[in-house]
């Protein structure tokens, strides 16, 4: 026994190049899925991941980990399932256990619009072949004997994916990691990122806290930092940022087998693996780079979670964290080429984009790796917001995570 | 969560105002004649700097009026809020 000393390794840490064939900006999970596909399916392995913390330190390591595919819009679900099948083998794919747990999404319903909104959506998932499930209020109760119907949010019914679930979020950023490094990619933690270097429209490399390095591609994944690579780089994209904070309780015995989630009131809960309630807070309504968030929306979450589940107003909530959303006003992502030819954007995951980790890095590795985006990336274009073809999930779904 | 200083009725909690993002984009003139790089560009596309932001409020929850306010989004520190119409204050050199 070595009290867990002496681990081996999951990856090298090495000085970084002159020049990639592709570096991808922001170690996060999307990030290092972009690297990971492009090294093992496009060929593509003189790839550099540069992060200028560590790796899953953004908003990666600070979600709540829920994983869906239950969109409305047909381009939606085609980005989301994607991932979603992905999770499916991904512990197998990566031989890393991400702890993927299908243990079933609820939605819960409070209001005839509620009722409506799960109708509409609800037919919408299932048309596009997604598992997709109404329940009355008996089974609501049925599945959570802790909920409290009839409360101040009474309950009139609820949607289900059965697929829907969490995942660990470390463990996705290390896995993704250590394959993409076995694969040949360099991932350099503690780089940041400081300028875009452009020559004829063109972008030839990035300016870095360890110095300059040449790209003949560059992938921008950085979330909330997204702006302002774009600024580096002389154009601004069509997002904002806010803090979006959650919070753990302490540890209690299994209590809640599923993830509950609530539009109407925005709250939404689970129960990690160690006992703790992982709890989803609101966003600041505010631009913001502060990883805080304000006080005043933890009592606008804690307050609707009690009257729907009496028994934890006993909890003691333990910590509470922030992370920077990177929004977009129809609460979808970008995934797109730029003003800039050879530098690519994948951002604007906002407040969900942690269940699209695995589809997301595999859209983009293609799409890279062909210069156009492929045909479930196209729909992202930040062409969008000019041609005024939006993608808008923000009107289906108030949360969306 | 901060204190905001109104121009009309002075210092009150954030909680009180609502926030309308950034300040000072004007609408086109002649918009009939805009492409629509120039209509997304003045609807969606928006600096989101990480530093000196000037952005609108409502004061919601008082006295209901807008003004503007310089913010560093990067620390939440107030600079200056004005009233709508008034020119830009100049932002502080260094701020982050
Ligand atoms: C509190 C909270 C709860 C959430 N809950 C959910 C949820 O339940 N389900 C869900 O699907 N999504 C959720 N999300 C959203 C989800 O976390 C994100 O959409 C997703 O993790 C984004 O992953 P990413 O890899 O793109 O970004 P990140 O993990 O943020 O990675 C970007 C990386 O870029 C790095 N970077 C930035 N600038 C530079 C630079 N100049 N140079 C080098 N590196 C740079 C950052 O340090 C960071 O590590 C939540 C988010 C938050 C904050
Ligand atoms: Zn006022």
């Amino acid at each position: 026994m070595s009290y867990h000393r002496n681990w081996q390794r999951a990856w090298r840490s090495p000085d970084p190049k002159k020049e990639y064939d592709v570096v991808i900006i922001g170690g996060g999970g999307h990030g290092l899925a972009t690297a990971y596909y492009l090294a093992t399916q496009c060929g593509i392995t003189n790839v550099a991941v540069l992060e200028k913390g560590w790796l899953g330190g953004g908003n990666t390591g600070r979600n709540t980990t829920i994983v869906r595919s239950n969109y409305l819009l047909d381009a939606s679900a085609g980005i989301y399932e994607h991932a979603v099948k992905l999770w499916e083998g991904l512990s197998q794919e990566l031989n890393y256990n991400v702890m993927f747990s299908q243990r079933g999404l609820l939605h819960l319903a409070h209001s005839v619009h509620d009722m409506q909104e799960i109708g509409r959506r609800g037919n919408a998932i299932y048309l596009n072949g997604i598992d997709s499930e109404f329940l009355t209020p008996q089974q609501v109760k049925e599945m959570l004997p802790i909920i409290n119907l009839n409360c101040r949010y009474p309950v009139m019914g609820g949607l289900l994916q059965k697929r829907g679930g969490t995942a660990r979020h470390d463990a996705v950023a290390w896995g993704y990691a250590r394959g993409a490094d076995a694969a040949g990619v360099d991932i350099i933690q503690n780089c940041e990122v400081t300028g875009v270097r452009v020559e004829n429209n063109k972008v030839i490399g990035v300016d870095t806290s360890r110095g300059y390095i040449g790209a003949r591609k560059v992938g921008s994944v950085a979330a909330g930092h997204s702006s302002v690579i774009a600024e580096m780089a002389g154009f601004k994209l069509p997002l904002e940022c806010y803090p979006l904070q959650a919070l753990v309780s302490e540890p209690v015995k299994p209590i809640i087998d599923c993830v509950v989630m609530s539009n109407g009131i925005h709250v939404y809960v689970s129960q990690s693996d160690k006992g703790e309630l992982v709890v989803g807070s609101g966003s600041d309504a505010y631009n913001s780079y502060t990883q805080r968030g304000s006080f005043d929306l933890i009592e606008h979450t804690v307050g609707p979670l009690c009257e729907l589940f009496p028994l934890f107003s006993r909890l003691r909530m333990l910590r509470q964290w922030a992370g920077i959303v990177d929004v977009t006003v129809d609460r979808s992502p970008i995934l797109s080429k730029s003003p800039v030819e050879n530098l690519f954007f994948n951002c604007g995951w906002g407040t969900g984009g942690f269940k699209a980790t695995p589809g997301s890095g595999h859209a983009f590795a293609h799409s890279i790796a062909n210069g156009e985006m492929n045909h479930i990336a196209a729909p992202f274009s930040i062409d969008r917001f000019n041609s005024g073809a939006l993608i808008d999930e923000g009107a289906a779904a108030a949360v969306a995570h | 969560m901060f204190i905001i200083n109104c121009p009309y009725c002075g210092e009150r909690d954030q909680t009180e105002f609502t926030c309308h993002g950034e300040a000072h984009i004007a609408r086109p003139k002649e918009t009939e004649n805009l492409t629509d790089e120039q209509w997304g560009e003045y609807i969606f596309f928006r600096t989101n700097p990480k530093g000196m932001h000037y952005e609108r409020w409502v004061h919601a929850h008082g006295c209901r009026r807008w003004f503007n306010a310089l913010r560093n989004t990067a620390t939440d520190e107030i600079f200056a809020t004005y009233e709508v119409g008034a020119p830009k204050p100049p932002a502080p050199e260094k701020h982050s």
